[in-house]
């Protein structure tokens, strides 16, 4: 006789609430040691509802079939030396600050999720919690066996995990994990499930990945795609998540809306990497920040806020600069890596005279006031045989590790700085949302390893700027860095293509 | 009201999806962007088990939809039949 087929939901209870177990001689409060010290109510832990209800054995066949797919495409991108199909080599650097800054993210988020798995109380929460954990390690793997292929050609990809740790503007998205994982389960998934998953990876994942495909990368689409697929149920985990805090205590209302607060301005700051990438890293252009800005955040991101003001959350703090922002920040993040391109790990440029024109026309109240004259300035000084380089080292923010390369967004030619006095010591700050997320947690933002104040003191080899990025850093100098103008990347590309 | 929205790889199953998607919300938006498909639609969009069926001529789980999606927006609601995208307000 042919067993019943279950259904979803039935199949579900069976195999997630029912694998659960009451505590009748240990106690429970020692079990998850966690729960309660963030000062989150959880009345009752049976409300959790994971809309999507993939029990474990849907999930390996899905992502199972996924994976084939996957590898199926990788294979044939490298038999085929897909790596020439891309429309310029000025792209692969992209790939190059995606495998060293975002894919080690992907590993934070694989233990982060593993971590929180095991302490939440409640069983849905925790299998949900261990499926985004298994996703995550899937896309630390399938980036760097994509990206592998561009090893074989290109520099910059040797040493991503050794520099992720180590470099200076990788800082930025490390620190910011570090900062997640080190926080209390409640406050990680408000920070990574709901903040960043929900509306901040869309911004990662589908426009990038879409303007990948319109140059030609086949391989970066797929694994971006196929991790995508998964954020998609990380997303409605970190609503459930989201949901499920606001009903269950009317207490836990202004706590979720601190961490919204400075979950969402934490996202912004490190988006600018990716507003850069978008705007001058894709030659062919699907659209540009601004507009993916719109589309993604203040839209999809607006209608969430809608649905979430029955619970009284209201939009996160500062959303009126961030709005300003995206007129600017690309511009800014991308003059400063030009500027700081010998202690990069990835080639820069000035953007062509075409490029320009697109810029300007994308954003027609900015770019030709504030940001044409200085490429203008910067080819002047390029064809007199003066490339600009900055000596300096940059000034960097306690809370983002961003160098102070932002301005006041009502007058974008101000440096926007702020300092705060704590315990006799003055920390400095690129904005006012980051000064902000330090006054409520010095403690924890004093202990921040700063790159360039670790180089001041002695912490990174040198004392020349030159060992410290090829004993410390481990780059290549003279290959890794400087302009893609006269690269060896450049020189092979144009030798494969047969170009003079 | 908000705009639910999905956005699924484009590609050969993607193709009978999206027409399903058509036929159920009538008057949905679908975007074609490069490899991708973008379906927007006011406050509410629903994928149904027989149209998707239907179109592609074989069985259908509601649960292969993770095989080939992106991304979305709004509160999601699946069972056996259905799978419903919705902004409560």
């Amino acid at each position: 006789m042919a067993a019943k087929k279950l259904n979803i939901k039935d199949k579900y209870r069976l195999l997630t609430r029912d694998l659960d177990w009451d505590f009748s001689y240990e106690d429970r409060q020692q079990a998850f040691p966690y729960e309660e010290f963030e000062g989150i109510k959880i009345t009752d832990w049976s409300k959790w509802e994971d809309p999507f209800r993939l029990t474990m054995d849907s999930y390996w066949k899905y992502q199972a079939e996924k994976e084939k797919k996957l590898y199926a495409i990788f294979d044939a991108f490298s038999q085929n030396n897909g790596h020439l199909n891309v429309t310029d080599p000025r792209y692969v650097n992209a790939l190059k600050i995606f495998l060293t800054g975002i894919s080690p993210l992907e590993y934070q988020a694989y233990q982060g999720f593993a971590h929180v798995g095991r302490q939440f109380g409640g069983v849905g929460a925790r299998v949900a919690c261990q499926m985004q954990s298994l996703d995550e390690l899937r896309h630390v793997q399938t980036q760097i066996h994509a990206m592998s292929h561009y090893n074989k050609f290109f520099d910059g990809f040797q040493e991503y995990s050794h520099m992720h740790d180590r470099v200076w503007y990788l800082s930025v998205p490390r620190s910011f994990f570090c900062d997640a994982r080190s926080a209390g389960p409640f406050e990680f998934m408000i920070a990574i499930g709901f903040s960043f998953e929900y509306v901040l990876t869309n911004l990662v994942f589908v426009p990038f990945m879409s303007g990948a495909a319109y140059n030609g990368d086949m391989a970066t689409v797929t694994f971006g795609f196929s991790a995508q697929s998964d954020e998609a149920r990380h997303m409605t985990l970190g609503l459930e998540v989201i949901k499920f805090l606001l009903e269950q205590h009317e207490d836990n209302v202004p706590i979720v809306q601190k961490w919204i607060d400075k979950w969402f301005w934490r996202g912004c700051r490190l988006l600018s990497v990716i507003a850069m990438m978008m705007d001058y890293m894709l030659p062919n252009k699907v659209m540009s920040w601004k507009e993916a800005w719109e589309v993604y955040f203040e839209e999809a991101g607006g209608a969430l806020f809608k649905d979430l003001a029955r619970y009284g959350i209201r939009m996160p703090k500062y959303a009126e600069t961030i709005e300003k922002e995206k007129e600017h920040i690309s511009h800014q993040a991308w003059w400063t890596f030009y500027t700081h391109g010998h202690v990069a790990g990835f080639h820069t440029w000035i953007p062509t005279d075409e490029e320009l024109d697109w810029l300007s026309a994308q954003y027609p109240d900015t770019f030709d006031k504030y940001y044409r004259p200085l490429w203008e300035l910067a080819k002047e000084m390029e064809a007199k045989g003066e490339r600009f380089y900055n000596s300096g080292l940059p000034q960097l923010c306690q809370i983002c590790q961003i160098p102070m390369l932002f301005t006041e967004m009502d007058n974008p030619n101000q440096n926007s700085m702020r300092d705060y006095l704590y315990q006799g010591e003055r920390y400095h700050f690129c904005s006012d949302g980051c000064c902000d997320i330090f006054k409520e947690e010095p403690e924890k933002y004093v202990q921040a390893w700063l790159p360039v104040h670790q180089i001041f003191q002695g912490n990174c080899g040198g004392p020349d700027v030159g060992d410290i990025l090829k004993d410390y850093y481990k780059m290549n100098v003279g290959h890794d860095n400087m302009d893609m103008k006269g690269s060896p990347d450049e020189a092979r590309w144009n030798k494969w293509k047969g170009v003079a | 009201m908000s705009k639910v929205y999905i956005a699924l790889q484009d590609n050969d199953e993607s193709r009978y999806i999206v027409e399903a998607i058509e036929e159920s919300n009538p008057d949905a938006t679908v975007i074609h962007q490069p490899a991708m498909i973008r379906i927007e639609r006011e406050h509410r969009l629903v994928i149904e088990r027989a149209v998707v069926e239907e179109k592609m001529g074989r069985e259908w789980d509601v649960q292969e939809l993770h095989i080939n999606l992106i991304t979305l927006g709004g509160n999601v609601d699946e069972d056996d039949d259905q799978f419903v995208l919705e902004w409560k307000q």
